[in-house]
């Protein structure tokens, strides 16, 4: 059953430099119960569409399309039909580690605070709860009486996470929940964030640049460039075997620990992702791409399903490659 | 310059030179730094104390200097002879030589013995007793609505920066506060005490008013509401614009969103969350007003006849009553000395960088 689903979605943000097209026609559908992962480098679009859920972009964003959530169009919701599906509907795991806790609340208060916003429960019920939930996360009750300042990074991003669970919402949305956490500590809340989510069944968009962490934790992955999905396929697939060459160069980005090949190769990609305002003419990746051809210049590729290793075309593993959809290799070979 | 002398006795010592990151490092380097509150209240008090000298020394010396010679002041209009004038000088301990008056007046002034006033010919610590209570009700109810209603315009205003209310609420107050207190005063005793009729203009009680405790209080607080009116009109702008930045400095955080996605309301978010966190760069603000209490109406006391310090002040400028500006210039200096290290004080509770640093 389809969880999630956003249809043809625009995100233009107006200001001072004009107007900057972030989010350029993204077609994507969680299930219920499914993990989605959403990789891309910083400011390929991957956070507004994290908030466009919620509708939690600024007031100079423009957003087009449509985002179903349970079959109902959140971007044509009133605002107090809109309120109530925030937190219930679907919640986001920010980036805790960050100021995303208020800093003069207490813990406690802060995972309460949506319970007593959209149950019919008392404060002291709801205090309770919430020591229950962050028991669920790992962390002492008494946690609930602590400040932010007074715990460390990976117990910010647990209580988030607690947060996150309050009112049983059936989507979760983490965004960049464990990039500026330790490696220890990332994989301590990777695990939770998928033990919970298998427990209760809920979707789980994950939204990271980190690859390793996608493929640790999600069923299927998506890889966004310049406000679109450049490639779409199970997590794993798309990490190990690119058909696009961004994943590919976006992969090689992170050598895998002990493999002395990827460590002597330059793993990076040259150049910045393009200038939103200034995208150019055809695929926005083409001036980037080492295996671009004539035709990636002119015209921009559409996401179709693209054959793997040879065979025909499988229709779960989409990019928007003229090379891939040749069924050309997307790696330059040296 | 009260605020200055304070920071340059108090902290200069321990300011990073310029360029220099200040932080943890700092404690690491010198020892004494880490030390704790007693080494932070040390040097605060130290900074005060020496300011409050400052103080005691000037205003011995201000006050003669622009004076002239009191029994001139004392005798004008009216012929003396100078066997007269030898009695008067002798009465008001003015023969005496100067180091002889000047440790009288400081060993006096430490004791609370603030010598007699010209004027009255009473004691002029028992002035200030009787006088006190006036200033306290005016610039205290003054300061108090000042408070709430900058803040809570403040709150508003930054919170829809750029609204036509925003616009309008900042344009109003800061007209407000760059109008002269006098004159503004002027305008409101023209318009609701001339023109509407519904206010008293003069003094604190009117004698015909019943001895008892309700008709008495009712008296006051009726004479109370011009001053109180023009005193708050010319300050509450202050107290706009410093809670409008600090919520300024607050929106766009990551916890407010947060508290948004949980499917708050506006005004709760506003409430719950971002003023809570602006109030706290705030608290000592506060505390630096409670010093202006006592010399912050000055001119308001003087515009409506309010029988305070301040008026009191005024008159001993024109009379000139040189024992009785001495004092009080202590005490107005004193206030806000003490205020600043209160406010310098509750910054080591409520602000941690300055324990770690």
């Amino acid at each position: 059953m389809t969880l999630l689903e956003f249809r043809d979605l625009h995100v233009t943000y107006t200001g001072s430099r004009g107007r900057l097209p972030a989010v350029r026609g993204v077609d994507l559908t969680v299930d219920a119960g499914e993990t989605l992962g959403i990789a891309g480098e910083s400011g390929c679009g991957k956070s507004t569409l994290a908030m466009a859920v919620l509708r939690l972009l600024p007031k100079s964003a423009e957003v087009s399309g449509r985002i179903l959530l349970d079959g109902e169009d959140l971007l044509a919701m009133g605002w107090g039909r809109l309120r109530a599906v925030r937190w219930t509907g679907a919640s986001i795991v920010f980036q805790g580690a960050m100021h995303s806790l208020n800093a003069v609340q207490r813990i406690g208060r802060q995972v309460a605070e949506p319970l007593l916003v959209h149950e019919r429960t008392t404060p002291a019920k709801a205090a309770r709860r919430a020591e229950e939930l962050l028991e669920r996360v790992g962390l002492p009750p008494s946690r609930a009486r602590s400040y932010p300042h007074e715990l460390s990074g990976g117990q910010r991003q647990r209580v988030m996470i607690a947060m996150a669970l309050a009112c049983d919402p059936g989507l979760i949305i983490a965004d960049e929940a464990t990039t500026a956490l330790d490696v220890m500590v990332q994989a301590q809340v990777l695990q939770l964030i998928s033990g919970l989510v298998a427990e209760k069944g809920v979707g789980l968009v994950m939204i990271s640049h980190d690859l390793s962490v996608l493929s640790a934790v999600c069923d299927r992955a998506a890889v966004m460039y310049a406000g679109r999905i450049v490639e779409q396929g199970p997590a794993r697939e798309v990490f190990a075997n690119a058909r696009h060459p961004y994943s590919a160069a976006l992969g090689a980005a992170f050598p895998a620990i002990g493999d002395l090949a990827a460590r002597k190769r330059p793993g990076g990609l040259a150049g910045d992702p393009p200038d939103p305002s200034r995208l150019p003419r055809g695929c926005a990746f083409a001036p980037r791409c080492a295996v671009a051809v004539e035709r990636c210049v002119d015209e921009s590729p559409e996401l179709l399903p693209v054959p793997t290793g040879g065979s025909a075309a499988d229709p779960v593993r989409t990019s928007a490659c003229f090379v891939a959809q040749e069924g050309e290799p997307v790696v330059a070979q040296r | 310059m009260i605020d200055g002398s304070t920071t340059a006795g108090g902290s200069s010592a321990e300011d990073p030179p310029a360029g220099r990151p200040g932080g943890p490092r700092r404690g690491s380097r010198h020892g004494r730094v880490s030390s704790g509150f007693g080494w932070y209240l040390f040097k605060h008090a130290g900074g005060a104390a020496v300011s409050l000298l400052l103080v005691l020394f000037s205003s011995f010396f201000i006050f003669r200097l622009i004076a002239g010679d009191p029994i001139d002041q004392l005798t004008k209009e009216r012929p003396v002879s100078p066997e007269q004038r030898e009695a008067m000088r002798a009465e008001l301990g003015l023969d005496r030589p100067m180091w002889q008056q000047f440790w009288d007046y400081i060993a006096g002034t430490l004791t609370l013995d603030l010598g007699e006033s010209f004027q009255y010919r009473r004691p002029i610590f028992d002035l200030i007793v009787e006088r006190l209570p006036a200033t306290l009700l005016l610039s205290g109810t003054g300061m108090v609505l000042a408070v709430a209603l900058g803040f809570w315009i403040g709150t508003r205003s930054g919170w829809k920066q750029g609204s036509r209310f925003d616009k309008g609420q900042v344009a109003t107050g800061l007209l407000l506060y760059s109008a002269p207190t006098f004159w503004l005063g002027m305008i409101v005793i023209l318009v609701f005490a001339r023109f509407l009729g519904i206010f008293p203009v003069n003094g604190m009680r009117s004698p015909s008013t019943p001895p008892d405790f309700w008709s008495q209080a009712v008296d006051i607080g009726h004479h109370l509401v011009l001053p109180v009116l023009t005193y708050t009109a010319v300050v509450y702008a202050g107290y706009l614009m410093i809670m409008r930045s600090s919520i300024l400095d607050e929106i766009g955080s990551d916890y407010l969103t947060t508290a948004r996605a949980k499917g708050l309301r506006d005004d709760e978010v506003r409430r719950r969350h971002a003023v809570p966190n602006a109030l706290l760069p705030t608290v000592t603000l506060v505390f630096l007003a409670l010093g202006s209490v006592v010399n912050g109406s000055i001119v308001t006391e003087a515009v409506f006849s309010w029988p305070g310090l301040g008026s009191l002040f005024v008159q001993s400028i024109f009379y000139p009553d040189r024992p009785v500006l001495q004092a009080l210039f202590v005490l107005f200096s004193s206030s806000t000395i003490l205020a600043v290290l209160c406010a310098e004080i509750l910054y080591w509770f409520i602000d941690p960088r300055i324990r770690r640093s």
